[in-house]
C-alpha cells in the first residue's frame, strides 16, 4: 500500500490533522490501531472542555495554539455539526489570599490572547453560579471558554476526512517504521507495509514508542491518570459553567462541569501510572474527586446517589513539557505531533494548521482541494434531541427513529443503524455515536437489542459482537452450549 | 395489565397500555423460575405462566394496548407525547393515568465499583434476558453481587447452564434473599461470601477476575483480607430502583425513602388523576401483591374518571423511622380498612410495630427481603391517633 502522508493515531490530533490535509490535494491515510476512533485512553476520557488558554506559560506551544483552538472550534464545530457550547469558565477563588492566583492568571491570559477576561466578585458570581461554594471569594471569567464532546468531534473529524478522500484504516497498529538513507520510507503495520513519503505521529500515549521506531529518541510520555465522575442527567443546571479550582502543580484540578449531552461531571484527579493501559478506576480516586468537586459545589454532597458512572483517562505527559510538534533533520519525512495533554483537545484544530504548514515546509505541494466539502451530516436524533414536531419528519421518512431502543436516552434503531453504517461495528462504537447505554441504567436494558441490531447490520452471530473490539466479546456461549458441546475459549 | 384490566371491569371503556417492551409482561416473561402466584391463584407458577394468564384476560376484554411505544412526556394534565415505529408521535390525552413502569437495576457504575471496564459485566436482569429470551450463556465462570433474589436465582440459572458459579458476594452478615432462592446455593455447592464487597474488577477485553474483601462492621475493607477470584462474567444484583422519570416529568412527587411516588390509600399520586402501583411505586417482592396493588389502582382510577373519587379530604401522613425505612402507602384518611406495607432496615424478632401512639401490631420475624403487612382493620382505625402526621416505629 503507498500514500503521501500517513498520520499514525486516530485520537483528536489524529483526526484533526486528517481532516485538515484532506482540504489539499495530498494522499493521507490514517491508522488507527484499535477498532474504532478514539477508543484510546485520551481522546475519548478527559474533561471534554475547549478551554479559554490563559494556563499555559507564555512562549509555550501549548500557549500559542490553546486560544487560537478555541477561536477555530466555533467554525469547525458548526461545519461537522457537532454541537459545541461556549458556556464559560470561572477559575474559582475560595480563600482571599487566592486572589491574587486569579490575578496572575489573567495576566498570562493577556499575553496568550485570550479574550474578554474578568475576575468577577462575590456577588456576582454567586448570581452567574447559584450553586457554588458561598465561601467562593472570587472568580476568573473567562467567556470563551466552551464545552464540547471530544469522541464525537474526532469521529466527526475522520468522517469528514474520509468523505474528502482520506483513507481511514482501523485495527492497523504501526510496528515498525522503515528508515532508508536517512528517510522515513514506510510504516510497518499488523496488516502489511504502507509506503509513505510522510510519517505523521500522533499516536498519543504511545507516541514516544512510535517516534522510537524512527530512531528518535528524544522524549518520553508518561502516562498521567485522570478519574472522573458522571452525574444523572436529572440534577439539571445545577452547574452554568465550567468550574475551575485553583489549579495545582501538575494538573488543572478537580473541576465540575456541565457536559454538552447534559450530565454533570467532576474530576479529574491527576497521578502518574507506570502502564499505558491502566485505565482503572479506584476508589480512593473517586473519593478523591467526588471531595474535590464538593468544594466548589457543595450541593453535590447531597446527591452522592445521582453519580451513575465513573471513568479514567490517560493524559501523554511529555518529558519536554510542552506539546511537541515538528519534523526532523535525521529521518527526514518524519513530523512528531506529541504529549499533546490539555490542552491538547481545544488546541487541536490549531495544531492541524501548524502540520499542514510543516508539511509544506517539507516540500509539501498543498494544493487547495477545489470540491472539498467542509460539512458533514451530524447523526440525527430525533427524539433524543426532543421536538416532537421535527421527529415527525424523521418517522416519515423512516419509521425506525420511531423504535426507542435505549430507554434513558431515547436513542433509536433508526439512529443505532445509522451508527453502524457509519463505520461503528461494536457496542462502544454505537454507543459514542448514539449514546445508547450512556443513560442512568448504563446499558442495562438496550445492550441485548444493540447488540441484536449490530448482529443483524453487520450480518454476523451475535456471539461476535464485541464491546470493543479485540477479545471483548460479549456473549460467550449460546444456550446449552456449555453442557453439551465444547467450549469456545 | 392488573390495573387495566380492574379499570374495565370498573366500567371505563377506553383502556389503553402503553408498553416499551416487544410484549406485555414488563419483567416477568424473563422469569421463569416458580414462586409466582402462590396468593394469588393458590398454584405456584413460573412467571411467563403467571402472566399469560392476564395477557390473556386482557386480549378477552378487548383491552387496547401499544407495544414498542415509548412515552417521552406527561404533563400534570395528563397530556401524553409517546412513540412507536408504527403511530409515530402519538398525542393523547387521558381522564386518569395509572404508573405501572417497574424499576431499573442498580449499575456497575452508580455503584462505582473500582477496575477495568471489560467486557462480561451484566445486571442480573440483563443476563436473565440474554439467557431466557434471547438464549445465550454470556459467561462460563460467573461471580454474582448480592445475594438478593434476582441474584440467587441467576446464580441458579448460570449454574444449571453449565457454568461454574464461582460465588454469591453479599455485603450484609445475612443474605438478602428469600429462603427458597437461597436453596440453590446449597443444591449446586455455590460459596457465599457474608460481609464481603467487590473491590476491584481485573481484566482488559473480558473480565478475568475479581477482587473481593471482607468488611468491618462499617462497611469497610478490611486489609489484608481480600481474595482475588477469576471469573469471566460479573452479575451485578445490588439493588432496583423505581423508574420514574416520565412521574417527574408530571410533576409527582416522590417519596426518597422509597424512590417512588408519594401514594394515597386509593393508590393516587400528588397530582390528581395520576395513580401508581407496582414496583414503580416500591421495590416488592411477590408479584402477587403487586397484582393487587394494580387492581386498587385500577378500581380506583375508575371511580376517578366516573366521578366517584374525590382527593381524600382527610389526609394523614404516615413516616418511617429507625428500623422501618419506608411505609407504603404514604398518605391515608384513617376512615377506609387498608394494608399498610412496610420494609425494615436490618433483621429483628418479636417485634411491636407502632404507628402513632395509638395502633400497636406484634410480629414474630421481620426481615428485609420480605415486605411486612399491617392491617390496619376497621378497629386499629379507631384507635389512631388524630393527628396529621403519624409515625411506624419498632421495637422489640
Amino acid at each position: 500500500m503507498e500514500t503521501s502522508v500517513l498520520i499514525v493515531g486516530g485520537g483528536i490530533i489524529g483526526t484533526a490533522i486528517s481532516r485538515e490535509l484532506s482540504k489539499y490535494d495530498a494522499k493521507v491515510t490514517l491508522i488507527e490501531k484499535e477498532a474504532d476512533i478514539a477508543f484510546g485512553g485520551a481522546t475519548r476520557a478527559n474533561t471534554a472542555i475547549v478551554h479559554a488558554g490563559y494556563d499555559d506559560k507564555p512562549g509555550t506551544l501549548a500557549a500559542k495554539s490553546c486560544p487560537e483552538g478555541n477561536f477555530l472550534w466555533s467554525r469547525l464545530a458548526s461545519e461537522l455539526n457537532i454541537p459545541f457550547k461556549r458556556i464559560g469558565s470561572l477559575l474559582v477563588a475560595l480563600e482571599d489570599e487566592d486572589v491574587r492566583v486569579l490575578e496572575e492568571l489573567m495576566k498570562r491570559g493577556g499575553i496568550n490572547g485570550v479574550p474578554d477576561l474578568e475576575i468577577i466578585q462575590g456577588r456576582e458570581l454567586l448570581q452567574m453560579e447559584p450553586n457554588l461554594n458561598k465561601e467562593a471569594v472570587a472568580g476568573l471569567y473567562a467567556p470563551t471558554a466552551g464545552i464540547i464532546c471530544p469522541y464525537e468531534a474526532a469521529m466527526a473529524l475522520a468522517e469528514n476526512a474520509k468523505q474528502n478522500g482520506v483513507q481511514v484504516l482501523l485495527k492497523t497498529k504501526a510496528t515498525d517504521i522503515v528508515v532508508k538513507d536517512g528517510e522515513a520510507r514506510a510504516v510497518q503495520t499488523n496488516r502489511g507495509t504502507i509506503y509513505t513519503r510522510y510519517v505523521v505521529n500522533a499516536a498519543g500515549l504511545f507516541a514516544d514508542e512510535v517516534a522510537a521506531m524512527a530512531g528518535i529518541g528524544d522524549f518520553k510520555i508518561t502516562p498521567r491518570k485522570g478519574e472522573y465522575a458522571v452525574y444523572d442527567k436529572d440534577l439539571g443546571e445545577l452547574v452554568n459553567h465550567v468550574l475551575f479550582p485553583l489549579p495545582g502543580p501538575i494538573s488543572k484540578g478537580i473541576v465540575v462541569t456541565p457536559t454538552v449531552d447534559g450530565n454533570i461531571i467532576a474530576g479529574p484527579n491527576a497521578y502518574d501510572v507506570e502502564d499505558k493501559g491502566d485505565l482503572t478506576t479506584t476508589s480512593s480516586g473517586l473519593e478523591e474527586v467526588l471531595k474535590g468537586a464538593y468544594k466548589l459545589v457543595p450541593e453535590l454532597s447531597r446527591v452522592r446517589d445521582a453519580v451513575i458512572s465513573s471513568f479514567a483517562g490517560l493524559r501523554p505527559q511529555p518529558s519536554t513539557g510542552d506539546f511537541i510538534v515538528k519534523s526532523y533533520r535525521e529521518p527526514y519525512g518524519f513530523i512528531n505531533v506529541a504529549g499533546i495533554k490539555s490542552p491538547g483537545l481545544t488546541s487541536a484544530p490549531a495544531i492541524a494548521e501548524m502540520v499542514a504548514n510543516i508539511l509544506q515546509e517539507e516540500g509539501v505541494n498543498l494544493r487547495e482541494k477545489s470540491d472539498f466539502e467542509p460539512f458533514r451530516e451530524p447523526i440525527a436524533h430525533p427524539i433524543r434531541d426532543v421536538n416532537p414536531t421535527k421527529a415527525e419528519e424523521f418517522l416519515a421518512r423512516d419509521r425506525l427513529y420511531g423504535h426507542v431502543v435505549c430507554r434513558c436516552e431515547h436513542v433509536t434503531e433508526g439512529e443505532i443503524i445509522e451508527a453502524i453504517r457509519r463505520d461503528a461495528t461494536t457496542l462502544d462504537g454505537v454507543k459514542y455515536r448514539t449514546r445508547a447505554g450512556m443513560g442512568r441504567c448504563q446499558g442495562g436494558f438496550c445492550t441485548p437489542h444493540v447488540l441484536k441490531i449490530i448482529a443483524r447490520e453487520l450480518g454476523v452471530p451475535v456471539e461476535e459482537v464485541t464491546k470493543r473490539g479485540g477479545h471483548s466479546t460479549i456473549l460467550l456461549y449460546s444456550a446449552k452450549r456449555l453442557l453439551i458441546g465444547e467450549r469456545d475459549d | 395489565m392488573a390495573a387495566a384490566l380492574a379499570a374495565k371491569e370498573g366500567g371505563v371503556d377506553s383502556v389503553l397500555i402503553l408498553e416499551r417492551n416487544e410484549n406485555l409482561g414488563g419483567i416477568l416473561p424473563q422469569c421463569i423460575h416458580t414462586g409466582f402466584g402462590l396468593q394469588y391463584f393458590k398454584e405456584n407458577l413460573t412467571g411467563p405462566e403467571y402472566i399469560s394468564r392476564f395477557i390473556t384476560k386482557i386480549h378477552d376484554l378487548e383491552i387496547a394496548y401499544k407495544l414498542e411505544t415509548m412515552v417521552l412526556d406527561l404533563t400534570p394534565k395528563k397530556d401524553i407525547i409517546a412513540v412507536n415505529e408504527y403511530d409515530g408521535i402519538l398525542r393523547l390525552k387521558a381522564d386518569a393515568i395509572i404508573l405501572a413502569m417497574g424499576c431499573r437495576e442498580r449499575s456497575r457504575g452508580a455503584l462505582g465499583i473500582p477496575g477495568t471496564r471489560p467486557a462480561g459485566i451484566f445486571t442480573a436482569g440483563t443476563a436473565q434476558r440474554l439467557m431466557e429470551v434471547e438464549g445465550y450463556v454470556p459467561g462460563g465462570r460467573v461471580l454474582v453481587l448480592g445475594s438478593g433474589d434476582v441474584g440467587l436465582i441467576m446464580a441458579r440459572r448460570f449454574a444449571m447452564e453449565g457454568a461454574e458459579v464461582k460465588g454469591v458476594v453479599e455485603i450484609m452478615p445475612y443474605p438478602g434473599g428469600l429462603g427458597r432462592n437461597l436453596q440453590c446455593l446449597r443444591d449446586f455447592g455455590i460459596p457465599l461470601y457474608l460481609r464481603h464487597a467487590a473491590t476491584f474488577i481485573h481484566g482488559t477485553d473480558r473480565v478475568e477476575a475479581v477482587t473481593i474483601s471482607r468488611l468491618d462492621e462499617n462497611g469497610q475493607p478490611v486489609d489484608g483480607e481480600e481474595e482475588k477470584i477469576e471469573c469471566d462474567t460479573v452479575i451485578l444484583s445490588v439493588g432496583l430502583i423505581p423508574e420514574n422519570e416520565i412521574s417527574k416529568k408530571a410533576g409527582v412527587e416522590l417519596d426518597p425513602k422509597t424512590g417512588g411516588p408519594l401514594i394515597d390509600e386509593n393508590m393516587e399520586t400528588s397530582v390528581e388523576g395520576i395513580f401508581a402501583c407496582g414496583n414503580v411505586v416500591h421495590v416488592h417482592d411477590l408479584v402477587d401483591h403487586v397484582t393487587q396493588e394494580g387492581e386498587e389502582a385500577g378500581i380506583n382510577a375508575a371511580k376517578k374518571v366516573s366521578g366517584e373519587l374525590p382527593r381524600l379530604k382527610r389526609r394523614v401522613h404516615i413516616m418511617a423511622e429507625g428500623n422501618v425505612r419506608y411505609v407504603v402507602p404514604q398518605v391515608i384518611s384513617g376512615e377506609k380498612p387498608l394494608t399498610l406495607y412496610a420494609r425494615v432496615k436490618e433483621p429483628s424478632f418479636n417485634v411491636k410495630i407502632k404507628i402513632g401512639r395509638g395502633i400497636s401490631v406484634r410480629k414474630r420475624v421481620v426481615k428485609p427481603p420480605e415486605l411486612v403487612t399491617i392491617d390496619l382493620t376497621d378497629e386499629r382505625l379507631r384507635k389512631m391517633e388524630k393527628k396529621g402526621e403519624l409515625t411506624v416505629t419498632m421495637s422489640t
